[in-house]
């Protein structure tokens, strides 16, 4: 008689679930094109290179995201700025930008390794390809326009929303104290690409000067 | 016998293959629809409004691939396995009755493929050469896991099949009992179904023979290789078992034999113990056409009752281990079985004649 209680209580489990499926309280599936999902707003989607408000490149062309980049898919040329016309700020700019999205695994350590957040990464992540040379993002595909727009490698795909382009992922320095109750309020990563629209970071001593609870 | 009585029987034949293939389009659907929502899944969905299509896509999917032959098959067995599956297993309905007679032009149309006065033998008959293509088919392919795959269907079969006919003598019995003389004719038993216990409880063979009914339905899920003992495909196990070897049209007909023996399965325990096509028709009531259809529809909700069980039972069960399969089967459903045939035999015995010392 055990096994035939047992085998009620298993079907009973199935058909209850079976139930609330039914009746629309418990569902698993998203109808994906038509239904998305809301991303975490630290979603990992293809980058994008950023400009100051002024419309001068963030990227100085240092090559650190490279130098981060653990699947070695990012590639760097710098190139001194023309002193009467510069592309950016800086000494030098990002001559030549390449980024192999076949190999990018999106961990986000070239948005952590970047001194100017030249680069930072949106939520869209709808860049499948039918071709090899078409996942090799260059300077054209990366760089936003002096207006803020992104430009995308795919205008009219029907699945991709495309203002997602606009939505960066916030993102965190390496060194950021996660946790601290001090860091309380601070603002450690922007919710939009482009232009820094967030208050400058406060220094190390306005941090120290804010009084820390104790703690063990 | 003329041209229009061959025209009928062809015309039976016909109804009796359309509504197999119907009906298997449709299981195969629910069956992915019914287990997602046991899952918190949707299920099928784009093809077709809520994915009905779902089955025919795949079908034709499977008709335009290749059907690859490995090299070390038995190549006339192989090729012979996939048709020795299908054929009995529309062989099995042939003899189910689905409606009541209707009559054209004066002719008396049976809803049955045929009336055959031994039924029942025949059906057990056809469920045994079932087994004949699985083994075969393991065998003849030449390799492992369907040869592992091919045993374990003979041994499965032989087992559940005599606890089966065991549920199924008791049936018997207890018909012989409902009117003059025994009969092994599925049209016979169902028709000594009709009526009511005190004008309640109907005359199904399931409530005098409630074990004989439970026994036939774990009988008839493991018969039909079904979760939770299909050790014969066990795709953990034995990646596929009889069928690893066979792809294209010829997996096909392996999976339309599985889901028509499915039906006619459910159709056969709607049958025998819960009165086939007998129901409430209000005939004068309702209008004609409606209380000649009727228990066709009654027919198919018992058999989609019984269906939605196999599909349940699928959702909520882990496949048994080999050897608790075989002890279910020898040690507790035949003896069930048995003790069973002579309970039911004493009781009506003592209904028929009384008790022997009065």
């Amino acid at each position: 008689m055990g096994m035939i209680t047992e085998l009620l209580k298993g079907l009973r489990v199935t058909g209850g679930t079976m139930l609330r499926t039914i009746t629309g309280k418990e569902m698993v599936t998203t109808q994906y094109p038509t239904e998305k999902r809301q991303k975490p707003q630290r979603f990992h989607g293809r980058h994008v290179l950023n400009r100051y408000p002024d419309g001068m490149e963030k990227c100085i062309g240092c090559e650190l995201c490279a130098g981060a980049c653990p699947a070695d898919c990012i590639y760097v040329r710098g190139m001194d700025n023309d002193p009467e016309n510069p592309t950016s700020p800086g000494e030098r700019y990002g001559y030549v930008y390449e980024i192999n999205l076949l190999r990018c695994i999106f961990c986000g350590l070239c948005v952590e390794a970047c001194p100017t957040e030249a680069i930072t990464m949106t939520h869209l992540f709808e860049i499948s390809t039918t071709n090899r040379q078409d996942a090799i993002y260059t300077r054209n595909e990366l760089l936003m326009d002096r207006e803020g727009a992104v430009p995308s490698m795919f205008p009219d795909d029907p699945i991709a929303d495309q203002s997602e382009l606009l939505t960066a992922d916030g993102w965190v320095r390496a060194t950021a104290p996660a946790g601290r109750a001090v860091y309380e309020g601070v603002q450690m990563w922007q919710a939009t690409p482009g232009p820094a629209t967030w208050e400058p970071e406060p220094t190390q001593d306005e941090i120290d000067a804010r009084t820390e609870p104790e703690s063990g | 016998m003329d041209w229009a009585d061959i025209g009928i029987i062809l015309l039976r034949v016909i109804l009796v293959f359309v509504l197999l293939l119907g009906a298997t389009l449709i299981n195969v659907w629910a069956e992915r629809k019914i287990v997602a929502d046991m899952q918190s899944r949707l299920g099928p969905m784009r093809a077709g409004p809520w994915g009905i299509l779902q089955t025919l896509a795949d079908g034709l999917k499977l008709f335009f691939k290749e059907s690859v032959t490995p090299r070390k098959v038995e190549l006339g067995t192989y090729l012979l396995a996939p048709f020795l599956a299908v054929i009995p297993a529309f062989l099995i309905f042939m003899v189910v009755p689905f409606g009541v007679p209707f009559t054209i032009g004066g002719r008396e149309v049976a809803l049955q493929g045929t009336d055959l006065n031994i039924g029942l033998l025949f059906l057990l008959a056809m469920s045994s050469l079932a087994v004949y293509a699985v083994v075969l088919a393991g065998w003849s392919s030449g390799s492992k896991y369907p040869l592992i795959g091919g045993v374990r269907a003979t041994a499965q079969a032989i087992s559940y099949e005599a606890a089966m006919g065991l549920a199924m003598v008791a049936v018997v019995m207890f018909t012989a009992t409902q009117g003059e003389g025994g009969t092994l004719s599925l049209a016979e038993i169902v028709a000594r179904q009709d009526g009511t216990w005190g004008g309640i409880v109907p005359r199904w063979n399931a409530f005098p023979q409630i074990v004989a009914f439970v026994i036939f339905m774990v009988a008839i899920v493991a018969e039909t290789n079904r979760a939770p003992f299909d050790l014969v495909e066990a795709e953990q196990e034995i990646v596929g078992g009889f069928h690893t070897e066979y792809s294209g049209m010829r997996f096909a007909m392996f999976f339309l034999a599985e889901y028509v023996n499915i039906f006619s399965m459910s159709a056969i325990a709607a049958t025998l113990f819960l009165g086939g096509w007998n129901g409430p028709t209000w005939e004068g009531t309702l209008p004609a056409v409606v209380s000649a259809i009727l228990p066709t529809v009654w027919f198919l909700l018992k058999t989609y009752v019984i269906i939605f069980i196999f599909f349940w039972l699928r959702a909520t069960l882990p496949r048994l281990r080999y050897d608790q399969l075989m002890s279910l089967g020898w040690k507790r459903l035949i003896p069930a079985a048995l003790t069973w045939i002579v309970v039911s035999s004493i009781a009506m015995g003592v209904r028929q004649f009384g008790l022997p010392w009065s």
